[in-house]
């Protein structure tokens, strides 16, 4: 009980960490922010529902006033805004991710890549997009067509998660509560 | 850690937190279902005469927090003026502003106290799965770890740093991840020896 709620806690820590730190600059110098990278990494290596918690806590800490968007923001104003849906689809991303590590029983690597993808991206942009259509009066179409330049940089984020997941599964396969 | 309460205080700081919320809902209901451009700037007036009547420096730090919509807006600008819209993109924008404008009235005149207090009440019909204690203790870890953790990704970068001639890039993320692991296993066990979460 109280491992689940201290792996909980530091992991939305650390999703607020991966959003204050400096944008990291992948390989060709194309920088990202790292914070949806921690919410994948919830899902991936807490298991679904810790991981889904886990984004839960975070958003009612920066819905409660605290900056720990990337690029400090924070507070209600955020949840105003027209990337609302994505915040809303941060825990449901999460429990995607968790969901398909736990069940599927595919090397660690390989599961948490695909977990990485369909919950960090197709599951997150089915809220996003719908949401940034709706507060910006769009089609989901042209919706779609806004965030099309995010994909990439995704893809790659989706890829460091599985590397990571898959080294702490080598480095402390205790540790890794999505596979027990 | 720093919120984004201002700290500059106002007439509305004194107002119940509980009201300021119901007041935003009801106004951000209102703002969807206006859809002409007079009544749009209309009822944009209201979130710029509240934070206008608290000050300067208020207002600044207000106008300061809509910057990460510039984006959006410019997105929204550009779009109707090629499609020669202009009175949609203006109710776009116009209702986009109010709404960011009055929710981060809310945020900047509510104490963070206050809002974890009206979290903590509005979990209360969940307390057979979640103790208001372990939510609380939950809420104070992450305040109390996220500069723990801030200074120790910084730590793990220096010393990336001192080994390699390139930037830390994204290798940092496992070392970061792992001593987030091992906190968590620790902190679990100090709280076990302390009587537990529950």
């Amino acid at each position: 009980m109280e491992k689940n709620l201290t792996h909980i806690a530091l992991f939305a820590a650390l999703i607020a960490v991966l959003g204050l730190v400096p944008k990291i600059e992948l390989l060709s110098g194309v920088p990202i922010t790292a914070q949806s990278m921690g919410v994948m990494l919830c899902g991936t290596v807490l298991g679904a529902r810790r991981g889904a918690l886990a984004v839960l806590l975070f958003l009612v800490l920066v819905a409660v006033g605290l900056p720990l968007l990337a690029g400090g923001r924070g507070g209600l104003g955020v949840f105003a805004s027209p990337s609302v849906g994505f915040l809303i689809g941060f825990p449901v991303a999460a429990f995607v991710a968790g969901f398909i590590v736990e069940r599927w029983t595919a090397p660690v690597g390989i599961a948490a890549f695909a977990g990485a993808v369909l919950g960090g991206i197709v599951v997150l942009y089915a809220f996003g997009i719908p949401g940034m259509a709706f507060m910006l009066d769009k089609s989901l179409a042209e919706a779609t067509a806004l965030s099309t330049p995010f994909f990439p940089g995704d893809l790659i984020k989706a890829g460091l998660t599985a590397l990571v997941t898959r080294a702490i599964a080598q480095m402390r396969p205790g540790a890794l509560l999505s596979r027990g | 850690m720093l919120t984004l309460t201002s700290p500059v205080k106002t007439w509305a700081h004194r107002l119940p937190a509980w009201g300021k919320l119901l007041a935003l809902c009801a106004y951000t209901v209102l703002l969807f279902a206006l859809q002409a451009p007079l009544a749009m700037a209309v009822a944009a007036l209201l979130p710029a005469a509240l934070i206008a009547s608290c000050g300067g420096s208020f207002a600044i730090t207000s106008l300061r927090m809509l910057r990460p919509l510039w984006p959006f807006v410019a997105v929204v600008v550009l779009w109707h003026l090629w499609l020669g819209d202009s009175a949609g993109g203006a109710v776009v924008i116009l209702r986009m502003l109010a709404a960011v404008l009055a929710a981060n009235f809310v945020t900047m005149t509510t104490q963070l106290s206050q809002m974890i207090a009206l979290i903590e009440w509005l979990a209360r019909p969940l307390a057979p799965i979640l103790s208001p204690r372990a939510l609380a203790l939950a809420i104070a870890l992450v305040i109390r770890f996220i500069p723990v953790m801030l200074a120790r990704t910084e730590a793990i970068a220096q010393a990336w740093r001192a080994r390699s001639p390139r930037k830390p890039g994204w290798r940092i993320l496992l070392p970061t991840t792992l001593a987030a692991l091992d906190d968590a296993d620790r902190v679990a066990e100090a709280l076990r020896a302390r009587g537990g979460a529950g």
